[in-house]
């Protein structure tokens, strides 16, 4: 803006920037440091990066814990473990979401704005919370054996609750309105001539939705898995309450080298390779989503 | 598309019940006068008499509360600063950097976020001997990424603001930053109470970052849950959640009312 004035302009933008770099950037090189230094016991639990004696300073940095991630297969599978839960979570909820936003979408005035606060509300209310919601529904004795046996379609109850599938259901309902409402965004906008002219053209609905509709809303696909899959794959909490013993997911790998092993150099060694792997899909959606934003 | 009234109807009411029904569930529970899920055995505020009586939640609840209040409120002072300087200077040194660090908060996970800020602040005690982990570091973490938060909604509203309403001002011989004051902040005051409200749920509402950055003297109410959940079921955990879901829903509800009254008369004056 004009006329606030060089210490005006330094002040708006430096102490926030400031706060980013001091709390944010400055903590991700610590984790970067620490993930090159050796598991001591003490205080701190890990080795200084650079030592100094009588022959002057002395660089002590190691690969061994990325050596470790590497070879043991715990980690490995822990990251394709996460990825493919995360995978699956991402397109189960674009199948789900996408006709939610598409029924949205087509709602007109108060109702489209009723049906969007309720997609909205769960994202206020306590994650915790809504994942807690599901174990007295899967449990052996829980709600939904009860009923399967109640009405007679199974004799004895089916293991719902700490396996594959009481996590890939929690992924899936904690993340569906965080893939509906780009969704919605890329389908509020869609200029309906289009569809219109596709359909007087002789299109079938079918072939109007393939080579019309999915096209025009890639950029709220592309926003809507992203926001999805990522924190899918770092995700803790849906793991750890809902998992079993069979359950590895790298979120919960990384918890438990920092709270139970006490392991900070090799849980920062998870942090940096995740970090790493995170950049994939982000910088792979970033295509589509610039792409939205200039739209 | 022909997508008939039927069909519409029904994916609405079978992707809200998926949506509510746990929560409806869990609710509705919290007056189960038994401790077994299965098992109905009447209406009963028992739950809610035990979670009154139970002074670890309370002081959580206290604890959480304080931190929420104090983050949310810098989050909304950065992150108001932070959408201003991104959509308001096109060019300056860092930008890019800048916006990057605003963003990435938003999707990297929150055990890498929480393991990255105890580094800091753990490192940070054993040089200068502050700060002491508790209240203030989880409110320093929570207000960061509540910044993040804060600064998307700006930005997203000051994106659709009538710039000549600013110009206008400038014209008329007001100074820059009365404008900012009296025009600009006015006309973004919707975003920044969604901001706020945001950045104060997210943090009330964070597990993960809080267990990595916490010291021994404070634990926030999502952790007193979770521990508590660990073990299974817990019908005073079903009454606290209710007590949060009412109070949540409330809030925005009013914050929807609120937006949706100031588009309605925007509309009617434009």
């Amino acid at each position: 803006m004009i006329g606030i004035g060089r210490v005006g302009r330094l002040l708006l933008i430096g102490v926030p920037f400031l706060w980013l770099a001091l709390f944010f950037l400055l903590p991700l090189l610590i984790v970067v440091k620490i993930s090159v230094a050796e598991s001591v016991v003490g205080i701190p639990p890990y080795t200084p990066l650079v030592t100094r004696d009588a022959a002057g300073f002395k660089l002590q940095a190691t690969l061994a814990n990325f050596a470790l991630l590497a070879s043991d297969q715990l980690y490995l599978r822990a990251y394709l473990g996460s990825l493919a839960n995360a995978a699956l979570a991402t397109v189960l909820c674009l199948l789900l979401g996408y006709p939610i936003a598409y029924a949205i979408a087509l709602a007109r005035g108060a109702r489209r704005q009723l049906l969007l606060f309720l997609v909205m509300l769960p994202f206020w209310t306590s994650f915790l919370i809504r994942v807690y919601a599901w174990i007295a529904i899967l449990e052996p004795n829980g709600l939904l054996n009860e009923f399967l046996i109640g009405v007679g379609l199974i004799a004895t109850p089916l293991p719902l609750l700490n396996n594959q599938f009481s996590v890939e259901l929690g992924l899936v309902y904690s993340y569906l309105p965080f893939m509906i409402l780009p969704l919605y965004g890329s389908l509020s906008t869609l200029d309906e001539s289009l569809i219109e002219a596709a359909a007087d053209l002789g299109a079938r609905p079918f072939r109007v939705f393939l080579g019309v509709i999915l096209p025009l809303t890639l950029p709220g696909i592309a926003a809507g898995s992203l926001l999805v899959l990522v924190p899918a794959i770092g995700e803790f909490v849906i793991p750890d309450l809902l998992g079993g013993p069979d359950t590895l997911m790298i979120g919960k790998v990384l918890w438990d080298e920092f709270f139970n092993n006490r392991d900070w150099p090799v849980a920062s060694a998870v942090a940096v390779v995740l970090v790493a792997a995170l950049a994939v899909p982000i910088l792979g959606a970033r295509k589509y989503l610039d792409r939205a934003q200039a739209a | 598309m022909t997508l008939t009234r039927g069909i519409r109807t029904t994916v609405l009411l079978l992707g809200f019940a998926f949506l509510y029904a746990p929560i409806v569930l869990l609710v509705l529970y919290s007056f189960n006068a038994s401790r077994l899920v299965t098992v109905w055995a009447g209406f009963s505020t028992r739950w809610y008499g035990e979670l009154s009586k139970n002074e670890g939640f309370r002081a959580a609840a206290l604890t959480s509360l304080e931190v929420a209040v104090l983050a949310a409120t810098i989050a909304l002072v950065l992150g108001a600063l932070a959408g201003f300087s991104m959509s308001r200077f096109s060019r300056f040194r860092g930008r890019t950097l800048f916006g990057f660090a605003l963003l990435a908060p938003l999707v990297v996970p929150e055990v890498i976020l929480g393991l990255s800020l105890l580094l800091l602040f753990f490192n940070c005690e054993s040089w200068i001997g502050w700060p002491s982990r508790g209240i203030p570091t989880i409110t320093v973490a929570h207000a960061t990424f509540g910044a993040c938060f804060v600064s998307v909604l700006v930005r997203a509203q000051l994106a659709g603001f009538d710039r000549a309403l600013e110009e206008a001002a400038l014209d008329l011989g007001a100074r820059p930053w009365t404008v900012l004051v009296r025009i600009t902040l006015p006309g973004i005051s919707p975003a920044l109470i969604s901001g706020w409200l945001l950045a104060f749920t997210l943090s009330l509402d964070d597990l993960v970052i809080a267990s990595f950055v916490t010291g021994p003297s404070a634990t926030t109410l999502p952790m007193a849950v979770f521990s508590s959940v660990r073990l299974g079921v817990s019908p005073e955990v079903n009454a606290l959640a209710t007590l949060f879901l009412t109070v949540v829903f409330v809030l925005v509800a009013l914050a929807f009312w609120l937006t949706a009254r100031e588009e309605r008369r925007r509309r009617i004056r434009g």
